[in-house]
């Protein structure tokens, strides 16, 4: 089952799609896509860091994106600078600093363009348990917290009126995303990772009606872009990550032609 | 009509006050809240009245004095405004369970006391201002909580809907006796149903039953020198029909303006 790369590639990425789908639905609902990004641009510091100090490249990624993040929220409480500009400086001041940090590392040479892109036929049964036993996680995590996180996303003051503690479960939330980039990292590269949060969980929003219905039809929405995009990347000998975004937009633009609207909702009785 | 022999203490704010940077933003508040009872804050804008709510729901700490709870306190709460994202699709149904997870026949039960059981399957972006704050109480209600906090809850709803409202939250308070802290969005308006009216400005200025601030040297110096400063207090006759739509009949509630004026509203009116 595990023998030839192609298989390997569609259990590793239909694994992953499970996870960014779910995920993927909190990060839209939060506003929180640039945030991805920017924790996303920081894996490179991650990976050089990891080299320097030779220490497991996952775990160096998810620490790195997860310091940004803690930094985002420190600078956040300042109320200087807006967030956007924040962001912008951690995102691109990281990548940089990783940039500046791989040309010291002479002893080893990193492939940018497969950090950059990923290569998700390059996957090893290794990183196959990686991402299932990281997934799992994640999701189990998920689902546990599923209400409080929701609730906090919805209205954190009328969370924490009723007990709830919003503040933790933004900090889970970051700690879940930082986690699915480091494992997402090798299989579709950096700059791909966010497009399979946010796309798969854009596309779903229009065929759900609730927010449950929404985070499992954009896991199954991430699958089908998965297997849709390796095939078509097979058939037609294109990148196999760049291939695997473009089916997700195209299964966004077909959503956006079924009018689903309709089966939800009573916009025809009511205006706001 | 509520019992006023048996009234258990639900909390007790002694002194109570918070500063943030060296600014102090509410002082030394007292504020007893019992069983069936209502209070209602009133206040210009950074006087301390949303601070004084968010001790009494906990989300602050006082930095001076204390905050004494019943043990096992239930809070219910009704936000000052909710704008729930486009992208997060959420029903009523779905809105309920916010916080907690309830029965579908607790549900039904909650929805059909605020006269909002026909809005169960609609989505919550579809609602109208009344409909949606109708929809907040019964969310709130279902926890049956022991207290219940309403951020002005009449903001933003036309004079029917206000009316409407009014006579919801003293259904609530005979039907389920809990006890209910109101902020009031205008200085000038409280519910004649009010046990206790306390009037801040970053301290208590007065307090009283409606009829006693109306007359207070405090409040008049507070805010005697405003146009129309009178304060106006909504008496409900049992001479006008509710209906489940949204609907009123036949209000003929006062509106007692002691400044050379009286409006009109026996009219027929419409929440939305």
């Amino acid at each position: 089952m595990f023998g030839d790369f192609f298989s390997r590639a569609l259990i590793a990425g239909v694994g992953l799609a499970a996870v960014t789908g779910p995920l993927g639905c909190f990060v839209v609902w939060r506003r929180m896509a640039y945030f991805g990004d920017t924790m996303a641009h920081s894996a490179l510091l991650g990976v050089a860091l990891s080299i320097l100090l030779s220490v497991n490249v996952t775990l160096g990624v998810f620490a790195v994106a997860a310091l940004v993040a803690g930094a985002l929220l420190l600078l956040q409480k300042q109320n200087t600078l807006s967030t956007d500009a924040l962001l912008g400086i951690l995102s691109h001041s990281s990548l940089a600093v990783g940039l500046v940090i791989v040309g010291f590392l002479t002893q080893v040479r990193i492939d940018l363009m497969g950090f950059l892109f990923g290569d998700i036929l390059a996957v090893s049964v290794e990183d196959i348990a990686i991402i299932y036993g990281g997934g799992i996680a994640i999701l189990a995590i998920l689902m546990l917290n599923w209400r409080p996180l929701l609730a906090a996303t919805v209205s954190p003051e009328l969370a924490e009126a009723e007990g709830l503690r919003p503040e933790v479960s933004r900090i889970i939330l970051m700690l879940l995303m930082a986690s699915v980039i480091a494992i997402a990292m090798k299989l579709v590269g950096v700059l791909l990772i966010t497009s399979l949060l946010i796309i798969p969980a854009a596309t779903a929003r229009r065929l759900s009606a609730t927010p449950e219905m929404m985070a499992a039809i954009a896991a199954v929405l991430g699958g089908l872009s998965v297997v849709g995009g390796l095939f078509g990347s097979r058939t037609w000998d294109t990148a196999s990550g760049p291939s695997i975004v473009v089916m997700a937009l195209a299964l966004f633009l077909l959503s956006l032609v079924v009018p689903t609207a309709r089966l939800f909702g009573r916009r025809d009785h009511y205006g706001t | 009509m509520h019992d006023h022999r048996q009234r258990e203490t639900l909390i007790t704010l002694a002194g109570a006050g918070v500063r943030s940077g060296g600014r102090v933003l509410v002082e030394g508040v007292d504020l007893t809240i019992s069983r069936g009872e209502i209070v209602t804050l009133i206040g210009p804008n950074g006087s301390g009245k949303s601070t004084t709510a968010k001790m009494v729901t906990g989300v602050l700490r006082p930095g001076v004095g204390t905050v004494t709870r019943k043990p096992g306190l239930t809070i219910g709460y009704v936000p000052q405004k909710l704008a729930i994202d486009w992208t997060l699709p959420l029903t009523v149904e779905r809105l309920m369970t916010l916080t907690g997870r309830f029965s579908p026949g607790e549900i039904e039960e909650a929805l059909e006391a605020v006269g909002a059981a026909r809005l169960r399957k609609a989505a919550v972006q579809e609602l109208s201002g009344g409909e949606f704050q109708r929809v907040l109480f019964a969310r709130a209600m279902i926890r049956k909580p022991d207290l219940l906090v309403l951020d002005e809850p009449v903001q933003g709803v036309d004079f029917s809907g206000e009316v409407a409202l009014y006579q919801l939250i003293r259904q609530i308070r005979d039907k389920t006796q809990a006890g209910i802290l109101m902020i009031s969005h205008d200085l000038h308006v409280v519910m004649a149903e009010t046990d206790t009216v306390i009037c801040l400005n970053g301290h208590v200025c007065c307090r009283g039953t409606p009829n006693a601030v109306k007359t207070s040297p405090e409040y008049l110096r507070l805010f005697g020198d405003r146009a129309g400063s009178a304060l106006a207090i909504y008496e409900h006759h049992h001479d006008h029909e509710h209906h489940e739509d949204g609907c009123v009949v036949g209000v003929h509630g006062e509106h007692e303006h002691s400044h050379g004026h009286q409006h009109e509203h026996g009219e027929p009116g419409h929440v939305r």
